[in-house]
């Protein structure tokens, strides 16, 4: 295993958005075997140590992959373009308008009559607007149009941190 | 992460939540966003015709740092003018609030917003 190579090239995965989900799991399954740090209990320390950096490696190489929106900012990074902890005035104000009508519509869900299928309908709608941002990505990458591709992965971003709520709020209606 | 007093106390008791009439031609509205952590903060203020800052109001959907910081900006910025205002920087929320360096961006989240609304305003007046 060669941990200079790209994630996608260490899984022989073509570089894209779209990732045969099994094709990496079975890959990642073999290289842990290879690279699994068990097999070097009895080695040196030097491959010891490199057994360990190359399992933590293949893992974040996993965890990159596997995640739509990791996968996502991961292809900008492969182009030379890095997302920064940046806040963004910049950000089209009428996107940000629609974030905060998500959320507090998230805010109003246990409040409604059938709180369930408040939220079923909420996440619809975000899927919708997750994939419409993703058919834009893959469409700016392509075309290597990399502002407007970062502009795409900015706002799945924020589609991400709503569904991560969505998701808890989920949870908290099964519990109560 | 362990929260500041200050922080916690806008956070447990935030100040100034709520809504302002967006097309009331006194109100100037900052919409933000911080990607990398989702983030959104609304801040509104509503302006005198001389110019100070009578009234502000804010919604924030963040960590407990990012409420806190648009919590204070809203306390401060009142009975400010609006170059007052617009001189605010986010250090001086950082400071107030003890953030750690890996919450300074709440602040200045809370800057920017502070900067769209007044922008809002003088847009709105012409």
């Amino acid at each position: 295993m060669d941990t200079a190579q790209d994630y996608f090239s260490l899984f022989d995965l073509t570089p894209g958005f779209d990732v045969d989900l099994e094709r990496l799991s079975n890959r990642y399954r073999a290289l842990q075997r290879e690279v699994h740090p068990d097999r070097f209990a009895h080695a040196g320390e030097a491959e010891q140590l490199q057994a360990v950096q190359r399992t933590a490696h293949l893992n974040d190489a996993l965890a990159t992959l596997k995640s739509p929106l990791k996968r996502a900012v991961y292809l900008l990074h492969l182009q030379g373009v890095e997302l920064g902890p940046e806040s963004s005035r910049a950000m089209d104000p009428s996107f940000l308008m629609e974030q905060m009508e998500l959320r507090e519509g998230l805010e109003a869900v246990r409040a409604a009559v059938d709180p369930e299928d408040a939220l079923a309908s909420l996440e619809r709608r975000v899927k919708a607007d997750w994939d419409q941002l993703v058919r834009e990505f893959k469409e700016r990458l392509e075309q290597g149009a990399l502002d407007g591709a970062a502009d795409s992965v900015r706002k799945m971003q924020f589609l991400d941190k709503m569904h991560q709520e969505i998701e808890r709020l989920e949870d908290q209606l099964m519990d109560d | 992460m362990a929260y500041s007093e200050e922080v916690l106390d806008h956070y447990e008791n935030p100040r100034n939540v709520g809504k302002m009439d967006e097309g009331d031609s006194h109100v100037g509205t900052g919409m933000v966003g911080a990607p990398a952590c989702g983030d959104v903060m609304r801040l509104q203020i509503k302006v005198s015709d001389e110019g100070v800052i009578e009234d502000a109001k804010f919604k924030t959907y963040g960590c407990g740092s990012a409420i806190a910081s648009s919590s204070l900006v809203t306390e401060w910025v009142k009975g400010m003018t609006l170059d007052e205002a617009s001189a605010l920087k986010n250090t001086q929320i950082s400071e107030e609030l003890a953030l750690p360096p890996v919450k300074i961006h709440c602040s200045v989240l809370a800057e920017d917003a502070i900067k769209a609304a007044i922008e809002d305003y003088r847009k709105k007046q012409g």
